[in-house]
């Protein structure tokens, strides 16, 4: 220090000096830096704040759908006949599950996976997005529920969830009028889209397919509620912010009676075919039985390809809606119609007679009757009675077949009757424009002929012929058929009643409508069906009908026990009863059994006799209706 | 007498801390325990965790500031060379936790031998300029920025990439206030720009992907870019005034991840906004300026360096920190200085506070 006091302190000094700037330097560099991340704060906090609070919003806030409950459906007497119950499903979210059929071993450890489950699972599989929760096990045990919730960390992607489900408590009973409800596909998603209601079916899993849960699926469905949850990061709901409720899609009361529906089914049996009973003075749909059914609650959680193969390839086409898209000649039954119709265009009276020779003769060609020798003097009433073919042989070719067509036409004849269920059939109502369009032939003269006895061209549904027959025991006076009586919304409690309104009124003399009414009490007290309806509390009308379903060569003649089951003629039975105030109008079919006062005919007395006088058909009436 | 005694005690205890720091470090620790109860959901185990890990540091603080700064240069290099060897043994003998080798057993517990260094670093660069005070060449620096970077890399290739900047800057701080020649600067500027893409090929690809997600954060919303998206949300829905103290929707339904620790300005920045940010920056501000004045009143080489060193690592802690919650810089594992929750980093802190402490209140002593 002694030595050389100057530089050393001159060097400290400047040394000092040196650290100083330096140190002015680094604040300068802090303060800089530090409004580095003001200017940073400013961006995001002031100027950039809305867009961060919107995605700070969306973070917690998720809009969760809540389901509505879909109405339930009751007969008329109400008797449930779809409704909906709460059960734990086993879902597998694919796209979360490492591998789906290892998950599904290790699950079937635990709870009770059958092999028709892991089919119908892998059918949905191909059908879904893997991102979609899928049911693997419907209505868990509580004791399942608890031993998958203790293996749950085992299984990621797979939940427990609670979901409604429906019901169909009638099974096969009502399979082809109350239909079934299925998974929501992309074509019925696409048309949901179209018609601006997917809003409403998020969070809906299932639509109306078939019968009334499609053609009613608006009211059946209800109006989805919202409910805002906050979330946190794993998505959980913490809790709710608001609620819009759900409203519970509205109650359907059927006009069906489900005894009656019961009681057709046994009558049926193991036959194939179909019964449609009307209430004439609404057009209430009373009964309505395809034969055979199938289990509609195999549908409502997709249906196994196994089932779905016994149903697609069965011979006896159950999956097929006999009443409402099976279209069959009318045979006999058409008789009364065409006696109708030559009253009305004055083609007939009542008294004018023919003589019948057991045949008529065009041309060449013989059109033979059913009885060998004829019926002899033959008037309207006759006619119609006895059934004669020889009687409507040459009226059909007195009238020509426009004539035909133009009344039949005014009966419903050949076009849907606008009942309340989807895909009806129209129908064929044969005219000559219909084959120029048809087969771009010219109408045959001939042809003409055979479609007085209900043969030919002309093919019709079953419900095409009970509302035709009830319009005549309406006195001419057409109502729309409707299946669903009323509508009730839950909430309000209010019925809003499908209308039974007249579709049209035919404007018929009521001494033709007379003459025929008559002739069809005939039917049933002397006629063809009078031994299935003897001795009835109540007068009742009716006729008979045999439907060819080959045709039978020239010269040839139909032996029943010849011809191969399937290729034996239909049965059909078209009545009405009380005769002086009809209540209930039916027509009814049964496939390849014959004539039709042996096998149709007696179902109709089974209906009458249980909806008139309240009669359960005895054990023993069962075995005679076979 | 008893009342001159307990003055006596309490001078003696009091003698060498100072005021001002105390006050703003106090202030830090105070707001950090209210955000701490937040972020952790009203949680008080943390709270009072964070509670004694103050008291200790706080006690560690008195310690070190009661230890004259020439005491602590002969501990220098004694210090870095047990880190450096520490550093060996993670190497070798580490616990992987996370993929990265940090922790070393050391008996009954286990240590974290990076912590260490970041006060031995500077600690040791600032003994050494101290020592050749006066005839300091080129290659003087030159050997101390070699000392510098054998922790560096050791630390880096943990893999601790945060750390290890961490310690090289407050290692580059040391050499430039102790003087070293802007040519040299200037030529490691360069030369820096030069390595960056060398750099990038010698990164862990996690480290790349760290850099690539502050490019662009919704490249992958849900990985990598999942905190910084997050965290900025929070920043930025914070707006002018916050959404309250407890109120913040991002940090309690879980949107920030670690919230407690390395991201909890997140959290403040939510509940406090904009105002708070600011207040919070004054408050760092106040640390840093009362730092600059003992560092400027200090009264020699090593004590100048060394508390230049400390105040501009505690800066650098802080503006890292909130530069990755508030997305301008990648995400590295550095903790909001007195704020976030953890002993370790705490202790490290008031350890360097103690330091500065020491060197001003023992400024008159040393000139002899």
């Amino acid at each position: 220090m002694l030595f050389n006091p100057g530089i050393e302190f001159r060097d400290a000094q400047r040394e000092e000096q040196q650290f100083r700037v330096r140190l002015a330097i680094l604040s300068g560099f802090v303060l800089v830096m530090f409004f580095l991340l003001a200017a940073r704060f400013i961006f995001l906090q002031l100027i950039q704040h809305d867009h961060y609070h919107t995605l700070a919003e969306a973070n917690r806030i998720s809009v969760v759908p809540v389901t509505p409950g879909r109405g339930v459906i009751y007969d008329r007497k109400g008797v449930q006949l779809a409704y909906n119950f709460t059960a734990h499903t086993l879902e597998i979210t694919p796209a979360k599950a490492m591998d789906v059929n290892a998950t599904l071993d290790q699950l079937s450890e635990i709870v009770e996976i059958t092999p028709r489950d892991r089919r119908r699972f892998k059918q949905l599989l191909e059908e879904s997005k893997s991102f979609e929760s899928l049911p693997i096990r419907s209505r868990l045990a509580d004791e399942e529920i608890a031993r998958f919730a203790a293996n749950r960390y085992r299984f990621p992607g797979v939940e427990i969830k609670a979901r409604l489900f429906r019901q169909y408590p009638q099974g096969e009973l009502f399979s082809h009028v109350i239909g079934y409800i299925g998974r929501i596909n992309q074509k019925e998603l696409d048309k949901l889209e179209a018609e601006g209601d997917i809003a409403n079916y998020r969070g809906t899993d299932h639509i109306g397919k078939t019968g009334l849960e499609q053609s009613y699926e608006r009211v059946l469905h209800g109006t989805t509620g919202v409910e805002q949850v906050e979330i946190d990061s794993a998505g959980r709901a913490v809790r709710v912010l608001s609620r819009t409720p759900p409203a519970s899609g509205s109650n359907l009361a059927l006009n069906l009676d489900a005894g009656l529906q019961a009681l057709v089914d046994k009558a049926f049996g193991e036959r194939r075919g179909a019964l449609v009973a009307l209430d004439p003075k609404t057009g209430g749909v009373l009964a309505f039985v395809s034969k055979p059914g199938f289990d509609p609650n195999l549908f409502v959680d997709g249906i196994d390809p196994q089932s779905w193969g016994e149903l697609r390839n069965s011979p006896d086409r159950p999956m097929l809606n006999r009443a409402l898209t099976g279209t069959y000649p009318p045979g006999s039954t058409f008789k009364p119609f065409m006696a109708l119709a030559a009253l009305t265009s004055g083609k007939r009276t009542a008294q004018q007679a023919i003589s019948d020779p057991g045949y008529f003769q065009f041309g060449n060609h013989r059109f033979r009757d059913d009885a060998e020798f004829g019926h002899g003097s033959v008037d309207m009433y006759k006619s119609i009675v006895v059934s004669c073919d020889t009687y409507y042989y040459i009226l059909a070719n007195e009238m020509g077949i426009d004539a035909i067509s133009q009344f039949m036409a005014r009966l419903g004849f050949g076009s849907r009757t606008g009942i309340d269920l989807a895909g009806e059939a129209e129908g064929i109502l044969p005219s000559q424009d219909w084959k120029m369009r048809r087969f771009k032939q010219k109408w045959i003269a001939g042809e003409t002929v055979s479609i007085g006895i209900g043969q030919g061209y002309n093919s019709y549904t079953p419900l095409q012929l009970a509302s035709a027959i009830a319009t005549v025991a309406n006195d001419g006076v057409m109502f729309r058929p409707h299946v669903v009586n009323y509508v009730e919304d839950l909430r309000t409690k209010a019925r809003t009643v499908i209308e039974p309104k007249p579709l049209r009124s035919l404007d018929l003399n009521p001494e033709h409508i007379d003459t025929i009414k008559k002739a069809l009490v005939g039917v049933n007290k002397e006629g063809t069906s009078s031994s299935v309806f003897a001795g009835t509390e109540y007068v009742s009308a009716g006729k008979t009908g045999t439907a060819q379903v080959i045709a039978i060569k020239q010269g040839e003649k139909y032996v029943e026990g010849r011809v191969q089951e399937r290729h034996r003629d239909h049965a059909l039975f078209i009545a009405y009863a009380p005769a002086e105030n009809p209540t209930i109008a039916l027509a009814v079919i049964v496939e390849n059994a014959g004539f039709g006062a042996r096998a149709a005919a007696p179902i109709a007395r089974l209906v009458f006799d249980y909806y008139l006088l309240g009669k359960e058909p005895p054990d023993d009436k069962k075995g005679a209706a076979q | 007498m008893i009342a001159w005694y307990l003055r006596r005690i309490g001078r003696l205890l009091t003698a060498h801390i100072d005021g001002p720091l105390l006050a703003a470090v106090l202030l830090l620790m105070g707001t950090g325990l209210m955000v701490l109860y937040s972020a952790s959901n009203a949680g008080w185990p943390r709270v009072t965790g964070q509670m004694m890990n103050m008291l200790v540091a706080l006690g560690v603080m008195w310690l070190f500031a009661n230890i004259p700064p020439h005491f602590l240069m002969r501990l220098a290099l004694p210090v870095f060379a047990l880190g450096v060897a520490l550093l060996i043994g993670v190497a070798l003998f580490g616990d992987v936790v996370n993929g990265a080798r940090r922790w070393l057993h050391v008996g009954v517990t286990r240590i974290q031998p990076s912590e260490l260094m970041k006060i031995a670093a500077p600690l040791m660069l600032a003994w050494y300029f101290h020592r050749y005070e006066g005839t300091l060449r080129a290659r003087n620096y030159l050997l101390a920025a070699v000392l510098l970077l054998v922790p560096v890399v050791l630390i880096a290739r943990q893999p601790d990439l945060g750390t290890a900047i961490l310690i090289l800057a407050s290692g580059g701080y040391v050499l430039f206030l102790a003087g070293l020649s802007w040519k040299i600067i200037a030529g490691l500027g360069v030369a820096g720009l030069a390595a960056a893409p060398v750099a990038w090929h010698l990164m862990h690809d996690y480290q790349r992907q760290r850099i690539m997600m502050l490019i662009d954060p919704s490249e992958d919303p849900l990985g990598k870019g999942y905190h910084t998206i997050q965290s900025t949300i929070a920043v930025g829905s914070g707006g002018v005034t916050g959404k309250g103290w407890m109120s913040g929707t991002q940090t309690h339904l879980d949107f920030i991840p670690e919230r407690t620790t390395d991201f909890i300005f997140a959290v403040y920045s939510e509940e406090f906004g904009f105002v708070g940010n600011l207040v919070l920056l004054l408050l760092f501000l106040l640390v840093i300026s009362r730092g600059f004045v003992i560092a400027a009143q200090a009264p020699t080489l090593f004590a100048r360096l060394i508390a230049g060193a400390i105040t501009l690592t505690f800066f650098t802690y802080a503006f890292v920190n909130m530069g990755m919650v508030s997305g301008i810089l990648p995400v590295v594992g550095v903790p909001l200085p007195l704020i976030s929750y953890g002993g370790t980093s705490l202790v490290t802190l008031c350890l360097g506070f103690g330091i500065l402490m020491s060197i001003h209140t023992h400024r008159k002593l040393v000139h002899t």
